[in-house]
């Protein structure tokens, strides 16, 4: 399946390489070099790149790209997703997955990669197991082993490999006994021009930090489920369970995991909370044009609006913008031709706006192009969809366990057409 | 130094150390190297722990002298590993084996085969597992091994633990993919194992059984894709092939049987479709795959939600999502149709993104969708990312080729996009018009003109060609311009690109031959310039053309036809999907992502004409009592009917009865046809009468008919026994124990849905004992029920004796408490005890209840809102009276049928047994075989669940 594997950072340097069966040369990547150089932009590269005798699959994560070599036949999604899942590992356990936290722990990296796959077949790739076998670094756990001289290899054997459920190791103990949940709901919407809803899309995700002790047995219950349309679980939920009483039944995980992610049916009107006006204008023959930028609350259910952040792509005719914001920070980079406004909080009383005037080449005639608006907002204690948790239940334990729920909106994809 | 010294010598590391540092260039030190070798294996190869020790400590210091000792290689690590393969810790087996097989030396190959062979064998799942891990290892080692480590996958694959499953299938698609053979007696445990699969292993199997079903079962759609073909070729065909192909075609459907699926690809599609849900994308792209390759047209549209809801994730999941999405969008437009919105574009995807989903809407268009598509379409004209743009432009013009209402609209919208200003928008428009204009050039001769006008200005050599192309080919239509604008040609030929001078030498040919008194000159002109050019393409092009056209005494025979040859009618381009066809590979895989086979790519075998024998699949002692979790216990029991329907299969429901014939000593031949009834002492005499003329009968009708007997008989045969119980219709046998695990007592049970006359907040439970021993069973009797709170049990008073071959019945209580949760209890003999549950179907916890129609809408009105639910449904093929609908309705759910007015509805009605709450069910029929179920209950668990089981049960 998967043969070998080259980490590669933005500046087109490898500076890591993994074989699982015979070394294939690092020239291999030429063929990936290739065809970054002909993509425009580092997102554009295609994820597979057939070459002579093998074929690259690549993902881009946090500016590191990680190109799998493949050498026949396998589901590109089974090689893209085992990469994903690497890299979430390595944020697992460092924190986050830049190329100076892959050479700081070049050991570890080596370790999991071995233990994640065995002849190109992943084998464990479950975290939970992963870090009985392999701990994750500590400052001390480094101090301890650079002077002794030992590694990260865990002492115990992994006995959460031969366990009913995997995803959970034995013997977990905790003096406070906590489960939290967050319910996370995104908007994804286009707004055309004249400020109408083109598409409205709510997709939501439960994340789960659960720190109980022994084998606890989960309920989560909806006071409204029949609005989650499309679902999709943590291996732990049971299906069946759902299927027949859209109840959540579940043994945790240990520690911070996805337990849900789904998506609010489309049926339901999707309630927009914020709106803007514009008018970004060029007239022909001039070399300035307008822009002018207004946020204001819409259907925010009572709630607060915040760290609100507009971000546009100008046409490539823009010289510079000279705006003036009523508050927050606004950035223009001439290169990039990319606006960004900080906005902060949205007071209903005194709403946000952006005006002034941008300077074209001169000479240029008029851009054809509108740019888009791309906002990102946050809205605490509101899940926009109605979306509620009805209670919480524990089995098989004995303690109390605390429990809490919050809840969150965010924009998604969010874009405003002008 | 003797090699005898080095044995007594304890420290003989230390003493030998100067040997060792010889000078290794002499002869001398390399002959006895070998002979120490030698020496060092025998020490080996012996049983004295401490003349092992000593070897590996004088191979330690070789190595560290960088002396080669790799012809020790294999008797060191049959030293190292080979310990701990027989260590008691499964772990380190598993680790042990690990190790062993990731060294990629020949010389080992045969310890690895060793010690995968005894892996394969071992107790624990977790080392089995890591011996199908080590398969492909030694395979990729050493090929030659192939047939015997076919074997041990034929027998890994046997291995009932989930654990086990994904690896072992992984090792068999990578040794021997061809072996279809071997997974037949394993396809019903893989499909019901799977949801208990890691993850990777899924997709495997999944990929796996897609191909084995396309061997094994019939296309589901086999009548439609007739039909399909049949539409598709009136389209093209002329009127009297047309006739023809309708009358083969109609004669074809006629000798079509009516298609049945085989259980075993339902179980396959059943099994598979939660997996949807999972949050792998590669899992959920992989069932996706299966439907689209295996599902019925009606099924398939299931994938599509769960499609684009990975469109949610990591761009690279977009973009293989997408280039699947697209290639399904041409076979199945209609599945992705309700999602158009959601491949709508965002300035922020890729371009790569962008342009997968330009696709996939140009493939959803149709004529109701085609004006909001088009309206998104002209926002995407205006983006900054120029390939976008062209791409889009490309996008109209599919579209307008493809619906002709909008091509006008179409086109004028791209004669607009030839005034903008960025030019590479004008040559992609123009380049799209020019397709679009060669469909209808009459009406357009203005546009035309308007594009010779901007021949001036446009210098994309792709869009100056184009227009030239169009005015050579339409030049009657603008006899002015045309001539005109060769003349600028010429002035600017040795300046263009090579495909523009291509061009303007073909609008000379056809301007002389239409109009040669103007453009004779020219002609003969631009044709010298050609001659004289550095491409020899275009230097060979205008030697040929002159020599068509240009009229000289030896001209051949084809100048005659040069007008026919040069203004020949041409036929309109074809804009096609270039992911048209795509679907010949296997969805999903790699090469179907590069249109190219992949090296290792197993081919999607084509749907056999007549299925093969669907036997194969059975397997000998199936083994239930294995089965973990309660749900998958239920589920098999569903599929009991199914492989009971075949010989040699040993269903729980019969194997009781066919047992206790052969004992009676029928004759062997009819022995396991008529089991059923042969030993029955209670048989009437036109029963056997009946017998004996079915042995002439065939023998499959035999079975069908024995089977519909063994239905209808026992209940009659019980209500001889105890008055009490008079079951009504045909009542669904579930197994207790089976009389393997029984040891010879084999139970079983059934929901009677008679009143429990002790306590009428019971269900009555059924249950039947056969005693298959040669010896009496005594003192039948339950203990130590172990109930959830609130539910409750009556036993059976016990029963004393029950003699060999006998089979005894009795009536037991259980109130469930309105819950599907088992009852689980202790069956004891005098010798054994059995751990048992019972598990009732939600219909069976409840009893009918009679209302008049007004009754029966004034209580409905009570049980609205949160107690109401409904679904919509299409009728199962069967489904197709009201009869039937109500046979299933009551055959899922103990209720009772409530009088109604109108023909398209049926009503029922019933209550739960323990609390006595209302279960009201509504089924109304509408056009097309859909229908509407609606499900009012105040228990809103049982009301869900009820929903579900009907619509099982009249979807099927």
């Amino acid at each position: 399946m998967i043969h070998s594997l080259f980490l590669v950072n933005a500046s087109g340097d490898i500076f890591l390489e993994k074989h699982w069966k015979s070394v294939v040369s690092r020239s291999v990547c030429d063929y990936f070099f290739e065809a970054v150089e002909r993509a425009t932009e580092p997102e554009n590269v295609p994820p597979v790149i057939p070459t002579p005798h093998h074929c690259l699959i690549n993902v881009l994560r946090q500016r590191v790209y990680f190109v799998a070599v493949i050498q026949s036949e396998v589901p590109p999604l089974f090689v893209i997703e085992f990469l994903h899942r690497v890299v979430d590992t390595f944020q697992d356990y460092f924190g986050v997955c830049t190329e100076a936290a892959v050479k700081d722990n070049v050991v570890v990296v080596y370790e999991l990669l071995e233990e994640m796959l065995d002849n190109g077949f992943p084998l464990a790739t479950e975290s939970n197991i992963l870090k009985e076998l392999i701990k994750p670094p500590t400052i001390l756990r480094t101090v301890v082993n650079t002077i002794t001289g030992s590694t990260n290899v865990g002492e115990q054997l992994p006995t959460g490999q031969l366990s009913v459920v995997p995803w959970r190791r034995t013997g977990v103990k905790y003096t406070n006994n906590e489960a939290y949940f967050d319910v996370v709901e995104e908007i994804d919407a286009i707004i055309d021009k004249s400020g109408s809803t083109i598409t409205a899309e709510i997709q939501g995700v439960i994340d789960a930090c659960v720190k109980l002790t022994g084998m606890p047995d989960l309920t989560l219950s909806f006071m409204n489920p029949r609005l989650l349309d499309d679902v999709s679980f943590h291996p732990c939920v049971r299906f069946k369970r759902w299927e027949a009483e859209r109840i959540l039944s579940f043994v945790p995980p240990d520690g911070n995991f996805r337990l849900l992610s789904y998506h609010v049916s489309s049926q339901n009107l999707v309630a927009i909370p914020v709106y803007v006006k514009h008018n970004i204008s060029f007239r022909e023959g001039s070399s300035q044009g307008r822009f002018e930028l207004t946020l204001g609350p819409k259907q925010t259910m009572g709630k607060a609006v915040e760290s609100v952040l507009v971000s546009s792509q100008l046409p490539r005719g823009v010289l510079n913008a000279n705006l003036s914001p009523s508050q927050g920070t606004y950035t223009f980079d001439p290169v990039t031709k990319l606006l960004s406004w900080d906005v902060g909080k949205i007071n209903p009383q005194k709403l946000p706006s952006l005006k002034g005037s941008m300077s074209l080449q001169t000479g240029a005639s008029k851009p054809d192009e509108n740019p888009t608006i791309n906002l990102q907002f946050k809205i605490q204690q509101l899940a926009v969809s109605g979306l509620k948790v009805n209670r919480l239940d524990m089995y098989g334990e004995k303690y109390k366990p605390f429990k809490g729920i919050k809840y969150m909106t965010k924009a998604g994809k969010f874009q405003v057409r002008t | 130094m003797s090699a005898s010294s080095a044995f007594s010598d304890d420290k003989a590391g230390s003493a030998s150390e100067p040997e060792y540092g010889h000078d290794p260039a002499s002869g001398g030190i390399f002959s006895s190297d070998y002979k120490r070798h030698d020496d060092l294996k025998e020490m080996l190869d012996s049983n004295k722990d401490s003349l092992k020790l000593e070897a590996m400590k004088r191979i330690v210091a070789m190595i560290a002298r960088g002396k080669n000792t790799s012809d020790l290689f294999p008797a060191v690590v049959k030293n190292v590993a080979c310990k701990n393969i027989e260590d008691p810790n499964q772990l380190i087996r598993a680790s042990a084996l690990r190790v062993l097989s990731s060294i990629r030396v020949t010389i080992i190959v045969p310890i690895m085969m060793l010690a995968i062979k005894e892996a394969a064998s071992d107790m624990s799942p977790y080392v089995r597992k890591t011996a199908a891990h080590a398969i492909p290892k030694l395979h990729s080692l050493d090929p030659e091994q192939k047939d015997q480590l076919i074997e041990v996958i034929e027998k890994l694959l046997a291995d009932k633990t989930t654990l086990v499953a994904g690896s072992v299938v992984m090792a068999f698609e990578e040794v021997c993919p061809d072996r279809i053979d071997l997974i037949h007696k394993n396809y019903r445990k893989l499909c019901n194992l799977l949801i208990d699969v890691e993850e990777w292993g899924q997709v495997v199997i999944i990929n796996m059984l897609t191909r084995y079903a396309r061997t094994q079962f019939l296309n589901p759609n086999i009548n439609e894709s007739l039909l399909e073909d049949s539409s598709e070729k009136a389209f093209y065909a002329s009127d009297d092939e047309e006739d023809e192909d309708k009358k083969a075609e109609a004669a074809a459907l006629v000798k079509r049987k009516p298609y049945v699926m085989d259980p075993d690809h339902r179980l396959l599609l059943r099994n598979t479709k939660p997996l949807l849900q999972s949050r792998n994308a590669a899992v959920v792209m992989a069932v996706a795959q299966l439907y689209f390759h295996l599902a019925p047209k009606a099924e398939v549209g299931i994938i599509a939600k769960a499609l684009v809801r990975l469109m949610r994730s990591h761009s690279e999941v977009q973009y293989v999502v997408l280039q699947n999405v697209a290639t399904m969008t041409i076979k199945r437009r209609g599945m992705f149709e309700p999602y158009l919105k959601s491949f709508y574009i965002r300035s922020t995807d890729p371009t790569q993104i962008k342009i997968l989903k330009l696709e996939v809407l140009t493939n959803l268009a149709n004529e109701t969708n085609i004006s909001t598509i088009l309206r998104e379409f002209q926002t995407y004209i205006k983006s900054m990312d120029k390939d976008f743009v062209a791409a889009s432009i490309q996008a109209i013009g599919r579209c307008a080729t493809n619906i002709g209402e909008v091509r006008d609209t179409c086109l004028n919208g791209l004669v607009q996009l030839l005034s903008n200003r960025d030019e590479l928008v004008v040559a992609e428009s123009v380049v799209v018009i020019k397709k679009l204009l060669q469909m209808q050039p009459e009406q357009h001769s203005d546009i035309i003109k308007h594009m010779a006008k901007l021949i001036d200005n446009i210098q994309v050599p792709m869009a100056r060609a184009s227009i030239l192309w169009l005015i050579g080919e339409y030049c009657e239509h603008v006899p002015k311009i045309a001539p005109d604008v060769l003349r600028k040609m010429a002035k600017t030929f040795t300046n263009e690109e090579d495909i523009v001078k291509l061009q303007i030498i073909n609008l000379a040919a056809k301007l002389y031959l239409t109009n040669s008194k103007q453009t004779k000159l020219l002609t003969q002109y631009v044709l010298n310039l050609a001659k004289y050019d550095q491409n020899y393409d275009i230097r060979d092009r205008a030697r040929f053309i002159r020599q068509l056209i240009v009229p000289t005494d030896k001209s051949g025979a084809l100048s005659k036809y040069a007008k026919k040859l040069f203004l020949a009618l041409k036929p309109a381009p074809v804009l096609e999907s270039p992911f048209k066809d795509r679907d010949h590979f296997q969805l999903g895989s790699l090469s179907h992502l590069l249109n190219a086979k992949a090296g290792g790519y197993q081919e999607l075998p084509e749907w056999p004409e007549s299925a093969p024998d669907p036997s194969v699949r059975n397997v000998e002692i199936p083994d239930w009592s294995k089965c973990t979790s309660r749900k998958d216990r239920k589920e098999k029991k569903l599929d009991k009917p199914f492989y009971s329907d075949s010989e040699g299969d040993s269903g729980p429901t019969e194997s009781a009865d066919s047992e206790s014939d052969s004992g009676s000593g029928s004759e062997s031949a009819s022995a396991s046809d008529e089991s059923g009834s042969g030993s029955e002492s209670e048989e009437s005499g036109e029963e056997t009468e009946s017998e004996k003329e079915e042995e002439d009968e065939e023998k499959e009708k035999k079975r069908k008919k024995r089977l519909d007997k063994t239905k209808a008989k026992k209940p009659a045969e019980e209500s001889a026994e105890r008055c009490t119980i008079a079951p009504s219709g045909s009542i669904k046998m579930y197994e207790l124990l089976h009389r393997i695990t029984g040891e010879g007592l084999a139970v079983e049970y059934c929901f009677s849905r008679q009143p429990f006359s002790p306590d009428p907040n019971m269900v009555a439970v059924q249950i039947q004992f056969t005693n298959n021993t040669n010896s009496e069973t005594k003192n039948l009797h339950i203990e130590e029920p172990r109930l959830q709170s609130g539910m409750r049990i009556r036993e059976f008073a016990e029963i004393e004796v029950l003699a060999a071959g006998e089979s005894v019945t009795v009536v037991m209580g259980i109130d469930f408490c309105d819950s599907t949760q088992a009852a689980n209890f202790q069956l004891c003999t005098h010798t054994r005890k059995f751990f048992v549950s019972i598990q009732p179907p939600v219909g069976e916890l409840m009893t009918p209840v009679f209302l008049t129609e007004n009754d029966f809408k004034k209580e409905q009105g009570k049980l609205m809102g949160m107690n109401e639910i409904s679904e919509k449904l299409t009728l199962g093929e069967k489904c197709v009276n009201e009869h039937v609908i109500v046979e299933r309705v009551t055959a899922t759910a103990n209720l009772s049928r409530v009088p109604c007015g109108s023909d398209k509805e049926c009503r029922f009605a019933g209550k739960t047994v323990s609390s006595g709450c209302l279960v009201l069910v509504t089924v109304t029929t509408k056009e097309g075989g859909r229908a509407q179920l609606t499900v009012n209950c105040e228990k809103m668990v049982i009301g869900t669940m009820l929903v579900k089981d009907i619509m099982q049960a009249l979807s099927q």
